[in-house]
């Protein structure tokens, strides 16, 4: 038996297909992952995700330690409850994890890791932290529910009273705010609107059974899996891990370079990396012959050398398989993907697939 | 409970077999696979005219999720194949003993489809698994 979280029972009640993830017993679908999939695209779903792991980081230095724990620099986090996408690399410039950073104030801030990766990360974490004086403090005893779609926020706010509302709609992407003991951001990993809210572990099934009754449909991490890669988000463990940098992972963009002057674990090597030139890049393919792109798959490029599938299935909102992929710098717009044996044609786009509900792609 | 019709014949694969008028065997996957899968989204049929051994890897269903082998119940040759599947492999999960039809074999050993499990048999075989 693995580990549960708050809404396990609920899960059941609802009829859940409950997989391990991680040593996480969590729902993989409720019925149909397909269905729960158009739901988030068209309306709105919602999903536990109280397995990830949440840190938080207090002490004066808090915020230096984090410009030189991270790739991305919390410098551009200024004002409270605003998050930051950031990759958290070795001294080789190889990704440990990925995470969202929370500002609260000068003397904390929050990090939600992955579950998988959870005890490496922590470990980790604590110790490049002594230094600074940062206390490292996980909060197991917070759930979080991920509510995304285009009525996502309006499920949300519904079931508010008039001051929370007041605080909940005004918030701007990528923004978060506390409401009692609730922290409610608007933050996602479908690549749709939404909310994602961290709350006690023993209200959390209240809020679930509310949002359900308003309508919102209880979606499993399979659908989860499709929504964020139709919208071109990494999965860590898939389409990165310890073994590559963020500048082949697609996650250059995450690095922040400037200030030179800002030293962060990993510069140097990832530094030397870009100078040479990285190797490889990753990119979107969309499969023109019927089929289904799968992870590990082989990619080749006529001319230049072959790739590999990091992260691939069936787009339920294109009708069409797609992937990430990892293939050599020098590929261009084509390349061929071995299936069982076969050969078949992939046309190389440039991520996201679908954004808000619409293709972001040609798709002939 | 997955349903499993009592007129038709089971693999310890989870395909069900349907013995025609014509000596012909009519083959799926049954219920309890396809829910199993999830939904599927995409499935290779094999060629008609190919030879198949029992037990022979013969035809692929695809869930959202991952791809699954389906193995021959019998020796035979393909006669035909479902074609409408490549637009509608959904047509498994809804009616897995009737539009979501795999292929049709004319069986190498007639007798062959009686070493197969009744429905009874099937269903606590799924218990037991």
């Amino acid at each position: 038996m693995g580990n549960k979280t708050p809404l396990y029972q609920a899960h059941q009640a609802m009829g859940a297909k409950l997989v391990d993830f991680a040593g996480w017993d969590m729902p993989i679908h409720y019925g149909s992952q397909i269905e729960e999939h158009h739901a988030v695209r068209r309306a709105a779903g919602m999903f536990d995700v109280s397995h990830m792991t949440v840190v938080d980081l207090h002490g004066d230095n808090t915020r230096r330690f984090l410009r030189f724990l991270l790739a991305n620099d919390v410098d551009k986090l200024k004002k409270t409850g605003k998050a930051l996408y950031s990759c958290m690399l070795n001294d080789s410039g190889k990704v440990l994890d990925d995470l969202i950073v929370y500002y609260f104030s000068e003397n904390h801030f929050r990090l939600v890791v992955n579950s998988a990766t959870r005890e490496k990360d922590l470990d980790w974490i604590v110790r490049q932290a002594g230094p600074f004086e940062v206390q490292v403090s996980e909060r197991p005893e917070l759930a979080m529910i991920a509510v995304q779609g285009p009525q996502a926020r309006d499920k949300v706010l519904g079931l508010l009273d008039d001051a929370q509302r007041t605080v909940a709609a005004g918030l701007g992407l990528f923004y978060g705010a506390a409401l009692g003991d609730w922290f409610i951001a608007r933050t996602g990993y479908t690549g749709e609107d939404g909310f994602e809210i961290m709350l006690p572990g023993d209200t959390a099934a209240d809020l679930w059974n509310a949002l359900q009754a308003a309508g919102v449909q209880p979606c499993g991490l399979g659908c989860r899996d499709t929504l964020r890669l139709e919208a071109g988000m990494n999965l860590y463990g898939s389409d990165m891990d310890e073994t590559v940098s963020p500048l082949v992972s697609g996650l250059g963009w995450t690095v922040a370079w400037e200030p030179q002057a800002r030293d962060f674990i990993g510069r140097a090597a990832l530094e030397q990396e870009r100078a040479a030139g990285p190797a490889q890049k990753l990119v979107g393919l969309l499969l023109q012959d019927k089929g289904v792109l799968r992870n590990h798959q082989r990619v080749l490029v006529q001319g230049v050398g072959d790739g590999e599938i990091t992260s691939g299935s069936f787009s339920p909102t294109l009708g069409r398989s797609i992937a990430l992929a990892r293939v050599p710098a020098a590929a261009g717009d084509r390349c061929q993907v071995e299936i069982r044996g076969r050969l078949l044609e992939a046309k190389v786009v440039k991520p996201p697939f679908v954004r808000n509900g619409k293709a972001q792609i040609e798709l002939d | 409970m997955s349903e499993a019709p009592s007129e038709l014949k089971y693999s310890k694969s989870h395909e069900w077999v349907r013995l025609n008028d014509d000596g012909t065997v009519t083959v799926g996957i049954t219920d309890h696979a396809q829910e199993l899968l999830g939904d599927l989204v995409y499935v290779e049929v094999p060629e008609p005219g190919s030879e198949l051994d029992a037990e022979q890897a013969c035809a692929v269903v695809e869930s959202v999720k991952a791809a699954s082998d389906v193995y021959a119940p019998l020796a035979g040759t393909v006669l035909a194949v479902n074609e409408s599947l490549a637009d509608s492999p959904e047509a498994v999960n809804r009616d897995a003993y009737g539009d979501g039809w795999i292929m049709q074999l004319k069986p190498a050993d007639s007798d062959a489809v009686n070493d197969l499990m009744d429905a009874g048999e099937y269903q606590k075989f799924i218990e037991t698994e």
